[in-house]
């Protein structure tokens, strides 16, 4: 979308992202999604009296690598409360960092090229989640609301971007680069369905070169999607607001994703006192060098690089390839393909299975082994096996695991690789003698009706390469 | 302690221990108001495990077979537990504070859970939701405050030690309004683990008995690092009780001025005597002054509220507890916590949301927070001139009911004296010394640096013996 | 510091979520009036440049392995709350989204 004439967005990005410990940030809850309400608590996560926190040092360890990787400063750090009232947050104040994060500055450098600073990236706790009951479901008309604490203390690192964002599509890529940061740290299983990376966004509008107008908070955008489409949105309303002699106000506002609209949740005036003050159950973290070192040294590559690396290997990249190599990067397969790659298997073929069959068993994908994955593609890539069969040797391998070459032969797949698919070439070839006299006369189209022709008498199970040399020999 | 070893030998039982601690509460708790909940069967079974690790020649523990009385705001599994409380009404914890694990472990029997003000905010034990605690030497005093109803359980001799909580003299405050001796360990020293907060810098918990000798053997049971506390500190319980005989001889003493000017004359006369009984004892004696000790009561009105006014914004009708029904939940909220607490929480809860809240929070919480560094630079510059300090618990032997409830500031000057090692996270105690005009006991208080309990304990001694105590 | 007023008090009884009568509103803010009065002494004080201590002592990088250790019983739990359903704590109706 492009904003009207002379006018241009300024957006920063506040980024929840939550850590993937086993447990929670201040006991030793599991720190588990889609658990059974409030089978994962105890005293000091539902904030009973007498109990106390004491702080995760994985929570700590996943906290610096963020900052790692977006070249923060680490330094020493302590703990505060932010005190509210909210049900769904069970001592009714937050554990959070202030004044003091445990990351400040740093940056991050999008594929488009451009860079958008980091404040800061600090350590919290999460709160509990809230099911609205009568009404529509929703927070607004709801008659009553039950509260499940599963969630309650898990730990987020909050990652403040600068107000450098001039676009939705940048806002977008931004979101999606860090996501890719956070899953290559391990901080993060990066998963916006299940909420596990919230976004908050501070929209404001001005003329180029103007100061910063009034900006307005979104709260909560759960998708890339509802990022793109909120920005834009608030974008434009400011826009409208102040072209009709309006003023924006500052407030929080709230992203109906039905609607696709923004409205009024908090104005300023009704902005909480946090009464921000020291937790005095937490001591002060001072991270030493050797305890960095230790957690930058166990730092892999960053989605940057390992894109650069698995580009440079795509001699020729079609743009399919290249959008392949999101998909791969970020979905963290580009070891596999490498490795296919080294063992001889052609790129364009393993980015192809990891983007796509990959992909779509990324669940499972700890089944796979890098040997299992390249003899498949070897396989295919001899003739062996149908691009079809190859499909459902992967599809076995990463449910069940296993032997590809097993796998095939269990599944009756080798039975076409000799003879029997030059008899069904033959055969076909008698059945349709008209398309292969033109094949027969240079009319290279009709090769894939026959490939068609004979995949559907095999079900699929021929190699289309073979089929072609079966015909060449032919001709 | 001699009921622990006679359980152990066989003398007595852990039973009959038992048998006759509930007697005494039963002969007095009517008159008193100690004990908001008995727990008889629970101390049966305390007691009888204990016989039973006798029987099958285990050790018994440190404090085998010894009834126990457990200020109120101590989580233990199952019993109920209010810290003074309406809106803690019928609760029961799914859990036990770790120095009840601890007493249980070394064999004491908890007799059940004694009353004090409302989550420790008053020094009378008035505030207390359900009704005052009356001193046991003489009932129509208060037995001080907040940790009244652990004082009085002693002093009644319903059973021989208990626990409370100091935050800014609640142990040693009742302990000389009782004649007892109470300690306020170093911060850290003692797990918090399940102490329901009022202050969370300044609480710690500490024993009161009758004697140093007893007070040294409980604190070194619950004593030592709590892995749930982040704030213990990291060693494990020092030795106590071996030390209680060192006496003082070689020490330096300070009498601080700051420590008992303005208190009542027999207050002052008992100083000035304990500091010749330690002078005869071997120690030597150094007048101080610590100007900055009367900057203390001010800070800690402003800290201890500010934190707790966050401590106690989780008893909102939600989770536990007390729930006023409303058409929403802040409404609820409201209405739960309006009912829930009584009027010096209140107070409290607002002082130290307005010290925290925008606009206020430099010129009162921040400025609090600084005046703290000046008390702990104070103190250490104290403890270059002296090993150990000593002044008077309470400007006051103990006063009658009512006298200071309808004036929160008169209420807060009577915590003037022990408030300056609160904020500085240093070890003191208050031991009886000498009775007053009105034959009511006086309590002198010695202060240490952090980590000094066992000093603080030989000095206690050495005034036990010289004021004719065994 | 100037003085409290009674509107302060009224504020703050709702930040904390405590209703007063206008009996008590009268009542407190001469009771908190006089203590804050009291703290005059400090808030009065040039403390510049004195480091605010939060703390007593020193501790630094208390921790915790990550380590799972047993929840409570939700049956236990939930025994404990004023109202509950389905396994979770029951509320009435939140009028507005977490700030
Ligand atoms: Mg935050
Ligand atoms: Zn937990």
């Amino acid at each position: 979308m492009t904003l009207p004439d002379r006018w241009e967005m300024v957006v920063g990005l506040e980024v929840h992202t939550e850590l993937k410990t086993t447990t929670k940030m201040f006991c030793g809850c599991a720190n588990e999604f889609g658990a059974e309400p409030n089978t994962n608590i105890c005293p000091v996560c539902l904030g009973l009296p007498g109990s106390l926190p004491v702080l995760n040092v994985r929570a700590v360890d996943l906290a610096m690598a963020i900052g790692f990787a977006l070249h923060s400063t680490i330094a020493s750090s302590t703990f505060h409360r932010k005190n509210y009232f909210y049900p769904d947050m069970p001592k009714d104040f937050q554990i959070s960092q202030y004044d003091l994060p445990i990351n400040s500055g740093g940056y991050l450098d999008l594929p488009d090229g451009s860079r958008v600073t980091v404040e800061r990236a600090h350590l919290e706790e999460d709160t509990g989640k809230s099911t609205h009951l009568g009404g529509s479901g929703r927070i607004h008309g709801a008659e009553r609301s039950l509260v499940d604490y599963n969630r309650s203390g898990v730990p987020l690192v909050e990652i403040v971007s600068g107000p450098d964002i001039r676009s939705s599509a940048q806002a977008r890529a931004y979101a999606s680069e860090l996501r890719g940061i956070l899953i290559a740290t391990g901080a993060s299983d990066g998963r916006m369905e299940e909420g596990s990376m919230r976004i908050d966004a501070n929209v404001s509008v001005r003329r180029p070169g103007d100061p910063l107008g009034t900006r307005c908070e979104i709260k909560n955008l759960n998708s890339l999607r509802s990022l793109h489409r909120a920005i834009d949105y608030e974008a434009l309303r400011q826009i409208e607001l102040i072209d009709a002699g309006g003023t924006v106000r500052q407030e929080t506002r709230h992203w109906d994703e039905s609607l696709g609209a923004t409205s009024t949740m908090r104005t300023k005036e009704e902005a909480e006192d946090y009464r921000y003050f020291r937790e005095p159950d937490l001591v002060d973290l001072v991270p030493d060098p050797a305890w960095q070192e230790r957690v930058r040294a166990g730092l892999g590559a960053m989605p940057a690089q390992r894109r650069a690396t698995l580009r440079a290997r795509l001699s020729d990249a079609t743009s399919s390839q290249l959008d392949a190599l999101e998909v791969v990067v970020d979905l963290g397969f580009d070891d596999l393909v490498l490795a296919a790659i080294d063992a001889g298997i052609d790129p364009t073929l393993a980015m192809a299975r990891a983007a796509n069959e990959l992909a779509s068993g990324i669940d499972h994908v700890g089944n796979l082994t890098t040997e299992a994955f390249t003899t498949t593609l070897a396989m295919e890539q001899s003739g062996e096996l149908s691009a079809t069969q190859a499909k459902t040797v992967l599809l076995e391998l990463l449910e069940h695991g296993g032997d590809p070459r097993k796998i095939a032969k269990d599944k009756g797949f080798e039975q076409l690789s000799s003879g029997s698919l030059g008899a069904t070439v033959e055969a076909l070839i008698k059945q349709h003698p008209e398309e292969w006299t033109r094949f027969a006369e240079g009319d290279e189209k009709l090769a894939q009706f026959f490939i068609g022709q004979v995949m559907k008498s095999t079900k699929g199970q021929a190699n289309g390469k073979a089929v072609i040399a079966e015909l060449q020999s032919r001709r | 302690m001699q009921i622990a070893s006679d359980v152990r030998s066989g003398a007595t039982t852990a039973e009959a221990e038992m048998a006759s601690s509930l007697e005494a509460i039963r002969a007095r708790n009517d008159e008193l108001n100690v004990f908001l909940f008995v727990d008889e069967g629970g101390a049966i079974n305390a007691a009888r495990r204990v016989d039973e690790r006798v029987a099958r020649g285990e050790n018994a523990g440190q404090l085998a077979g010894v009834p126990i009385a457990l200020k109120d705001n101590l989580c233990q599994v199952g019993v109920p537990t209010t810290a003074g409380s309406r809106i803690l009404e019928g609760w029961l914890p799914p859990y036990n504070a770790t120095v009840i694990e601890r007493v249980l472990a070394a064999g004491a029997v908890p007799m059940g859970k004694v009353n004090m003000d409302e989550f420790a905010m008053g020094s009378s034990t008035e505030s207390s939701a359900y009704g005052p605690t009356r001193n046991p030497l003489d009932p129509s005093r208060v037995p001080g405050g907040s940790s009244g109803g652990s004082a009085s359980a002693v002093a009644a001799d319903m059973t021989p030690m208990s626990l409370g909580s100091d935050t800014g003299g609640s142990i040693r405050q009742p302990a000389a309004f009782c004649g007892l001796v109470g300690v306020k360990p170093t911060y850290g020293l003692v797990s918090r683990y399940g102490l329901i907060a009022f202050a969370s810098s300044l609480d710690q918990i500490g024993p009161f008995a009758k004697n140093a000798t007893d007070a040294a053997l409980l604190l070194e049971v619950i004593a030592g690092h709590d892995p749930m506390d982040s704030t213990s500190l990291p060693e494990p319980a020092p030795s106590l009780v071996s030390h209680v005989n060192d006496g003082v001889a070689g020490q330096r003493i300070g009498v601080v001025r700051e420590l008992y000017e303005g208190a009542d004359d027999e207050v002052v006369a008992e100083v000035e005597r304990a500091a010749a009984a330690l002078r005869d004892a071997g120690a030597t004696i150094v007048e101080i002054s610590v100007p900055e000790f009367r900057l203390g009561l001010s800070a800690y009105y402003l800290i201890a509220p500010a934190e707790a006014s966050s401590n106690l914004a989780r008893y909102d009708g939600v989770r536990y507890g007390l729930r006023v029904d409303a058409e929403d939940v802040a409404a609820m909220n409201e209405a739960t916590r309006t009912a829930g607490f009584g009027a010096e929480v209140k107070r409290r809860i607002m002082l130290g949301t307005y010290a925290l809240s925008a606009g206020y929070y430099d010129a009162y919480y921040g400025q609090a927070l600084k005046v703290r560094t000046q008390m702990i630079d104070a103190f250490r510059r104290a403890y270059q001139e002296a090993d150990l300090l000593l002044g008077a618990t309470a400007p006051s032997v103990a006063f009658t009911l009512g006298a200071k409830s309808s004036d929160p500031l008169a209420m807060y000057l009577s915590d003037v004296f022990t408030i300056p090692t609160n904020l500085a996270g240093d070890a003191a105690l208050s031991v009886p010394f000498g009775t007053g005009d009105t034959g009511l006991p006086v309590g002198v208080q010695l202060v240490g640096p952090g980590r000094s309990e066992a000093q603080l304990f030989a000095a206690a001694r050495v005034l036990e013996l010289a004021d004719g105590r065994s | 510091m100037a003085p409290l007023r009674r509107e302060d008090v009224a504020k703050v009884a709702k930040l904390a979520r405590l209703k007063l009568s206008e009996a008590e509103l009268d009542q407190f803010t001469e009771q908190l009036g006089q203590v804050l009065e009291h703290a005059n002494d400090i808030a009065a004080l040039n403390l510049e440049g004195v480091v605010a201590t939060a703390h007593p002592f020193g501790l630094i990088n208390v921790v915790r392995e990550d380590e799972l250790r047993p929840s409570l019983s939700r049956d236990a739990v939930l025994a404990m709350a004023p109202d509950a359903e389905d396994g979770r704590f029951g509320v009435p109706r939140i009028m507005g989204e977490a700030p």
